[in-house]
């Protein structure tokens, strides 16, 4: 048949090879098209697109009808910085598995901005992350502090765990603390909570000594959150009247910062030479609460050999003597 | 020949007064504060240790210069040239020739106040270790003078543990010095010397 002998033609053979070519050097200039459309609508996809406006001090508006480009300035409010993000625990996150998908489009609409964003939990809770940090117990703790109780709705975990820094184990006691005074110190902030004025912090601790030194290398949370042993980082803030103000709560061998603070390297360092190596140490220093094992029984053996000396002279004397 | 030595003049007298019972305050208070010890209350103790650790300072400055001016300090002086000897047969007999009823190797003069020994400790005290304990004592009245880090341990931690082993040390210091004040005439010569300034030679 002709198509048979055709088809075994050097001719076929040559033609479809050519075929071939113009078809494969066609196909990739038609991809290349349209991944070039692409990138023209949708070249800030995902967190770019957001960061063009959000990561930036100023964004531009363009003007449909003359097509030119407004420079307006972002709130200092919604501005997210993009290299803190990158290095927060959920940096690998689209900005709209959180927010509505909605803000995608500008000016964001009202259903974008009334969107509730899930909490913690919502996410967390029966992953190995939440098995690790104990979430659970986190939020059981959590609503029994005095901020969830009087605030319910409005307080969430989200405020002190700033969404896009949050990064977990910072333990550094200004990262903690300054998530208490992003309130605390903050009337704006405090105020989308309370409307009430704000209590002054300073002032409000003038019955502690070295005030600064306190502030700085105690937590607040070591004062003011009840300590739950079952979790790291104890969540349940209890009233004022309840805050620690006695001393040797922290000023003793038994100090309470071992258990919160320094719970987590102490764990692994606390042995029985005291705390001179221990975690304890590394961050500040705690009068009555830091002993030294062999200091320890250095000087108690060198006053015993002292007294014993004296108490074998004083026999000598009296006895030999006379 | 018995002989009676003007040795206390009222300005050390004041001194060593003060000076005793500011030492007594601050090991009281600084054991409570480190072991707790006393039952003090914590801020409290916090308050006199403070407070007498300034007292002493005061008062150590006023040693120091008056030792100068009045010529006391002459008794401190070491000379070195056999000293170590010196100190050995003093050591001797204290441990040995006192039970021996053997007389005292130095027998204290004009101008001689203090034994060999004496004079060792008191100079390595009064000119050593009180100074470490009043410097590290400041520092940590005043942290931010402290060195962030040496060697890598907090700066803090350091100044502590000098001021806790110079504490100790001045501690010690104290027992074996009283204990050794009535080795004397009579076991209570000399503390009777230091309130009446004069030392009954035998
Ligand atoms: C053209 C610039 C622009 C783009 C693109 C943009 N936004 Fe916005 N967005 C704004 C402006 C302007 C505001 C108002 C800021 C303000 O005043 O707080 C805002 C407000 C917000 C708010 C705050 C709402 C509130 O409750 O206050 C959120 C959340 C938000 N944007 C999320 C997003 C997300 C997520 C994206 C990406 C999907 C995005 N935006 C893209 C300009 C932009
Ligand atoms: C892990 C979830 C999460 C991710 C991811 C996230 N956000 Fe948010 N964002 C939140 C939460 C929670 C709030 C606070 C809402 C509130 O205060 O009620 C918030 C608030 C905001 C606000 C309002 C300003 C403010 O601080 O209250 C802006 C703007 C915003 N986000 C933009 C972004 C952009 C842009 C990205 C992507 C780079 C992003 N967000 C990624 C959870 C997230
Ligand atoms: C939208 C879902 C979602 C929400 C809401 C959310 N997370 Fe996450 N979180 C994740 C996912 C998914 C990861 C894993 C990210 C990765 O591995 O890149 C993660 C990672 C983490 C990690 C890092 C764990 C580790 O050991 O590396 C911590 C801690 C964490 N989240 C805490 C929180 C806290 C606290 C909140 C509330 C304030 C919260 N998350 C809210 C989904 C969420
Ligand atoms: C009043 C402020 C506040 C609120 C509200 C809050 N946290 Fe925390 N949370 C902290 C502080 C402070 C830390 C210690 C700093 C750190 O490790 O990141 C912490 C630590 C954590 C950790 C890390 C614990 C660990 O083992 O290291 C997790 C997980 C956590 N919070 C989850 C939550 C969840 C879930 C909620 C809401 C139910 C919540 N937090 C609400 C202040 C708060
Ligand atoms: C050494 C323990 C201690 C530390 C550290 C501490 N507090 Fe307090 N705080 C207290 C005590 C005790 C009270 C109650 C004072 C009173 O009753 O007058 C109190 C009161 C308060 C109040 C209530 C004020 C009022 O009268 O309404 C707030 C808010 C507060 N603290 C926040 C903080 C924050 C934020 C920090 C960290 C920067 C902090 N605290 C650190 C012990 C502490
Ligand atoms: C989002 C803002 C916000 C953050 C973050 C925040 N607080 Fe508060 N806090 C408040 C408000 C508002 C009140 C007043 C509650 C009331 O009296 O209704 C309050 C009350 C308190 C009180 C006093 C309770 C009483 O008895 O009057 C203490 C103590 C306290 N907070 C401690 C903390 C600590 C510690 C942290 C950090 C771990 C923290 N707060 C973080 C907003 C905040
Ligand atoms: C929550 C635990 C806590 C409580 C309660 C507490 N302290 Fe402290 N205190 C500390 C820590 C931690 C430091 C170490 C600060 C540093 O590193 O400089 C400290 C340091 C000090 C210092 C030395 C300050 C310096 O500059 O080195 C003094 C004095 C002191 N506290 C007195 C007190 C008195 C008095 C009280 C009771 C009214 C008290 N503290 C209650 C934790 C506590
Ligand atoms: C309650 C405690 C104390 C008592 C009962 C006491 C008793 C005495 C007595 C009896 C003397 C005279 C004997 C002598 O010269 O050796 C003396 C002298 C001396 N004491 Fe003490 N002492 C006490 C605490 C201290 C402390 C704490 C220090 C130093 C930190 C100290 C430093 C001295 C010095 C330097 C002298 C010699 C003074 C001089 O004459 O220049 N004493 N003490």
């Amino acid at each position: 048949m002709l198509p048979k002998k055709l088809l075994c033609s050097p001719i076929a053979f040559f033609l479809a090879f050519f075929i071939a070519i113009i078809g494969i050097s066609f196909v990739p200039a038609q991809v290349s098209e349209i991944n070039a459309q692409k990138s023209k609508s949708d070249s800030l996809t995902g967190n770019a697109f957001c960061i063009q406006c959000h990561g930036n001090i100023y964004y531009g508006l363009k003007n449909p009808e003359t097509g030119k480009i407004h420079r307006k300035m972002m709130s200092i409010n919604g501005r997210i910085d993009p290299t803190v993000f990158k290095k927060s625990n959920h940096r690998s996150f689209q900005c709209t598995n959180c927010h509505s998908i909605e803000f995608k489009k500008f000016p964001h609409s009202e259903k974008a901005l009334l969107e509730e964003i899930g909490s913690c939990i919502d996410c967390h809770s029966g992953d190995s992350i939440a098995e690790k940090y104990k979430f659970d117990l986190i939020d059981e703790d959590f609503q029994k502090s005095v901020h969830a109780t009087k605030h319910s709705e409005n307080f969430t975990c989200w405020m002190c765990h700033e969404a896009h820094s949050y990064k977990v184990n910072a333990t550094t006691v200004e990262y903690d603390n300054s998530m208490c005074l992003s309130c605390h110190a903050n009337a704006n902030k405090y105020n989308l909570i309370l409307n009430k004025s704000n209590p002054n912090i300073i002032e409000k601790h003038e019955w502690l000594p070295n005030q600064q030194a306190h502030l700085q290398n105690v937590r607040c949370i070591e004062c003011h959150a009840r300590v739950n042993d079952s979790i790291l980082v104890a969540h349940n803030i209890q009233p004022k009247a309840k805050a620690v103000k006695l001393c040797v709560e922290c000023h003793s061998t038994n100090s309470l910062l071992k258990q919160t603070l320094y719970k987590y390297q102490s764990r692994v360092q606390i042995s029985r030479n005291g705390y001179f190596n221990a975690a304890i140490l590394n961050k500040s220093y705690v009068i009555g609460a830091n002993r030294n094992y062999y200091l320890n029984v250095a000087s108690v053996v060198i006053l015993l050999i002292v007294i014993g000396g004296i108490a074998i002279h004083i026999i000598l004397r009296t006895t030999l003597k006379k | 020949m018995a002989q009676k030595i003007y040795y206390y003049p009222v300005w050390i007298r004041i001194w060593h007064a003060t000076n005793a019972l500011m030492f007594l305050l601050l090991i009281i208070t600084g054991l409570s504060m480190q072991y707790g010890l006393f039952k003090i209350r914590f801020d409290y103790a916090v308050s006199i240790h403070n407070v007498s650790g300034i007292v002493l300072s005061v008062c150590y400055l006023y040693y120091f210069m008056a030792n100068f001016i009045t010529g006391n300090l002459k008794y401190y002086r070491i000379k070195f040239k056999g000293f170590f000897k010196r100190l050995w047969v003093q050591f001797v007999y204290y441990t040995v020739g006192i039970f021996k009823n053997q007389m005292p190797p130095f027998p204290l003069t004009i101008k001689r106040k203090f034994n060999p020994l004496q004079k060792f400790t008191y100079v390595s005290v009064m000119y050593i270790i009180v100074p470490l304990i009043i410097i590290s004592g400041y520092a940590m009245l005043f942290p931010e003078i402290i060195y962030e880090k040496v060697l890598g341990i907090p700066g803090i931690v350091l100044t502590d543990l000098v001021h806790v082993c110079t504490g100790f040390i001045g501690s010690i210091f104290m027992i074996i010095h009283i204990y050794f004040c009535t080795i004397g005439s009579k076991p209570a010569a000399n503390f009777k010397s230091l309130v009446n300034g004069y030392h009954q030679t035998e």
